[in-house]
């Protein structure tokens, strides 16, 4: 017992030295921070879009959206117990994917068009075909011993996602099996991103941290502290954005190995629940508690144009691979199309 | 779980977590004055391709709902 008791003691003791070690190399390159050197940009005003449609078709809130590759099809989520796959250049609904549990938090389009993935209270994540003539039921992946929070497609043949049981998992499509399983989060995993490169991914959990994994080793690279809920990467693949529910956003950069900025304003005391970055990275799209979606200066950290038209929480933003517009949406049970 | 696998357990996390610890301590980052040189590069490149910043024309714009054409 004392033996055991002293190895604990050297273990915590060498733990603290680590961190300590690991924030003294972070002052140590902090020679200053984004907006400070985002003086010389240029301003990017006023940024005023409209908003060009409301795609009503949801009878409950909408938790989730995801774009498709082809930047028009775009799938949502609702806890009315389906999944909409819309045109947003004509407005019109093309597939409805009826879910077997209606406590959907998550859905994804693969990158092929052909499949999307969705989940929730159910642990699960369902992954249907919405080209057959009916909806078909693919796999259901079932291991995960905490609520779906979010999923993402690498192809039609893999699938990850994060759980409130703590963990991330990549899972083969093709037998339904998890190929590997990431653990070192202590707290509900909320959120991924995939990085372009698709040999990393970053996730966001309650314990505050966001970690950097090695897609193919399983293993955690980096870890960032102090933020959590939704995350994404800035375009390049360098650095990646947080939202919380402190009501601030953050972006972190991987090389530097910390944060850079973070977005904050007096005026605004609502929790953020989604975010998404602009194609050049400059713009971040993010969705509060306020019923509005406020749009960052990603460099010089000013709020520069806001998205107001729901009438509830905008509970998910995202902008298509061409650019083109955003989308958000909201608990109002409404999607907004943006530009 | 008895007392004895908990503390084996809590132990195994202890060992773990110096090795997740010893192996992000060997980063050596880059500093963030050239790490935020590199970012606002990519968006100055990027810029003049963005339609969020640039606008986009009417008659280019995918989301804008088509009035039907009347002819007079």
């Amino acid at each position: 017992m004392a033996a055991e008791k002293a190895e604990m003691d050297a273990l915590k003791k060498e733990c603290d030295g680590l961190r300590t070690q690991i924030e003294a190399a972070r002052k140590g390159v902090n020679d200053g921070n984004m907006s400070s050197a985002a003086g010389s940009a240029t301003d990017v005003g006023r940024v005023q879009l409209k908003l060009r449609k409301s795609l009503k078709g949801h009878l409950a809130k909408i938790y989730s959206m995801h774009w498709s590759s082809d930047s028009r099809s775009m799938v949502s989520a609702s806890q009315d117990g389906k999944l909409l796959v819309w045109d947003t250049h004509t407005g019109n609904k093309l597939v409805a994917v009826p879910l077997k549990s209606a406590w959907v938090m998550s859905v994804a389009f693969a990158p092929s068009g052909n499949l999307v993935a969705s989940g929730g209270l159910d642990n699960m994540c369902t992954v249907s075909n919405i080209k057959a003539a009916s909806p078909k039921t693919l796999r259901e992946l079932d291991a995960h011993t905490g609520y779906l929070s979010c999923c993402r497609f690498l192809s039609d043949t893999e699938i990850l996602t994060a759980s409130g049981d703590t963990t991330c998992c990549l899972w083969d499509l093709e037998t339904g099996k998890q190929k590997i399983i990431f653990t070192n989060h202590i707290g509900d995993c909320m959120s991924l991103a995939l990085s372009t490169d698709e040999n990393t991914f970053v996730s966001g959990a309650c314990d505050s941290l966001a970690k950097l994994w090695d897609l193919r080793e399983g293993t955690c690279k980096q870890t960032f502290s102090g933020h959590t809920s939704d995350i994404n990467f800035f375009p390049n693949g360098n650095a990646f954005v947080t939202g919380s529910d402190d009501c601030t956003c953050k972006m972190y950069d991987l090389r530097s190995d910390q944060e850079v900025i973070t977005y904050q304003d007096a005026s605004l005391n609502a929790g953020v629940t989604s975010l998404t970055l602009s194609n050049s990275g400059r713009l971040i799209f993010a969705g509060y508690d306020d019923f509005n979606c406020h749009i960052w200066d990603s460099l010089k950290g000013e709020k520069v144009g806001v998205l107001s038209g729901h009438d509830n929480r905008v509970s998910c933003t995202g902008v298509p691979a061409d650019g083109m517009g955003v989308c958000t949406g909201s608990w109002d049970s409404f999607l907004k199309l943006w530009n | 779980m008895s007392s004895k696998m908990q503390s084996s357990s809590s132990m195994a996390q202890a060992r773990l977590m110096v090795q997740q610890l010893r192996m992000e301590a060997r980063f050596e980052g880059i500093k963030v004055s050239k790490a935020s040189s590199d970012l606002m590069r990519y968006c100055g490149e990027h810029a003049k391709n963005e339609p969020l910043l640039m606008g986009i024309p009417t008659s280019e714009n995918p989301f804008k709902d088509k009035k039907p054409c009347t002819v007079l």
